[in-house]
């Protein structure tokens, strides 16, 4: 119903690009790269380094953005996208998903890659709880219910 | 070093880090809720991103650590120090499985998806943000 296509190398070369990324945040800024913190950071009230985690975002928006108008002449279907949930299940989502992050302080890129690489057993554990509970609620919702 | 300085390597490390969840077709929530369906339509990318991810920032830190007292642009590194496992941690935690498994998003993998021209992704974020902002005074 909604296959995808198995993309190991173009994955691990995103995942090393991701990796990347962290190794230099913490290089330069001396700074996590995660995703929930970078974002409350810029709601008010801002932090005092609300600027840089802005910047952060503002290229994380605009580099893929701009990357993919590029890919559009050179590839057929530059960038595979497929959203399977309903309106109302993204907006229940969404406030799941920003409740969920910002009690539990992180999410796949705080937690799942930069915590675990510090070997960190507040994120060991809140990577291994979300992992089991988003298999679960896949389960749930597509051969259950 | 510069404020401007700062800004611009902010930014391109965003970038950098937005391009490797597009290339890793993190961006597309029907791959990510195809690596959690193990009993359907099953799509094992998702563990080639986080894997990579993984030992490249592993392998990164430690070298970082190794070799700089501090970072370039600060005068300190600013790293969580908490150890604490409590309810907060796992409900929290809990309730980010729940959402992701029914939207196929994640903060990382909406993010780069905002100018790509879906609808869907700016719903979500929108709601991601409402969540966060609720979530401050739980």
């Amino acid at each position: 119903m909604f296959e995808t296509e198995f993309t190991p190398l173009a994955s691990l070369a995103g995942g090393i690009m991701i990796g990347l990324a962290a190794t230099l945040l913490m290089a330069l800024h001396g700074r996590i790269m995660g995703l929930t913190g970078i974002i409350n950071g810029v709601l008010p009230p801002l932090s005092p380094d609300w600027a840089m985690r802005a910047a952060f975002l503002a290229g994380a928006i605009l580099v893929p953005g701009v990357a993919a108008l590029f890919m559009q002449g050179i590839v057929e279907n530059p960038v595979a996208f497929a959203s399977p949930a309903a309106l109302p299940v993204l907006v229940i989502g969404g406030l799941i998903v920003g409740l969920g992050v910002k009690i539990g302080s992180g999410c796949t890129s705080g937690h799942g890659i930069c915590g675990i690489a510090r070997l960190s057993p507040r994120s060991i554990v809140a990577t291994g709880v979300f992992m089991v509970v988003t298999a679960a609620t896949v389960y749930l919702t597509r051969h259950v219910f | 070093m510069t404020q401007q300085t700062k800004l611009l390597s902010a930014f391109l490390i965003g970038g950098l880090f937005g391009l490797g969840i597009l290339i890793g077709g993190m961006a597309n929530p029907a791959k990510i809720m195809n690596f959690f369906d193990l009993a359907g339509t099953f799509d094992p990318s998702l563990i080639f991103v986080m894997g990579g991810a993984l030992v490249t920032t592993f392998i990164g830190y430690r070298v970082v650590f190794a070799r700089l007292p501090q970072p370039a642009f600060e005068p300190a590194y600013d790293i969580p120090q908490s150890r604490l496992i409590d309810a907060r941690l796992i409900g929290g935690a809990t309730l980010f499985g729940i959402g992701w498994g029914i939207t196929g998003f994640c903060p990382g993998g909406a993010i780069p998806g905002l100018a790509l021209g879906h609808a869907d992704v700016w719903v979500f974020v929108a709601a991601l943000v409402v969540g966060v902002l609720v979530g401050r005074r739980v």
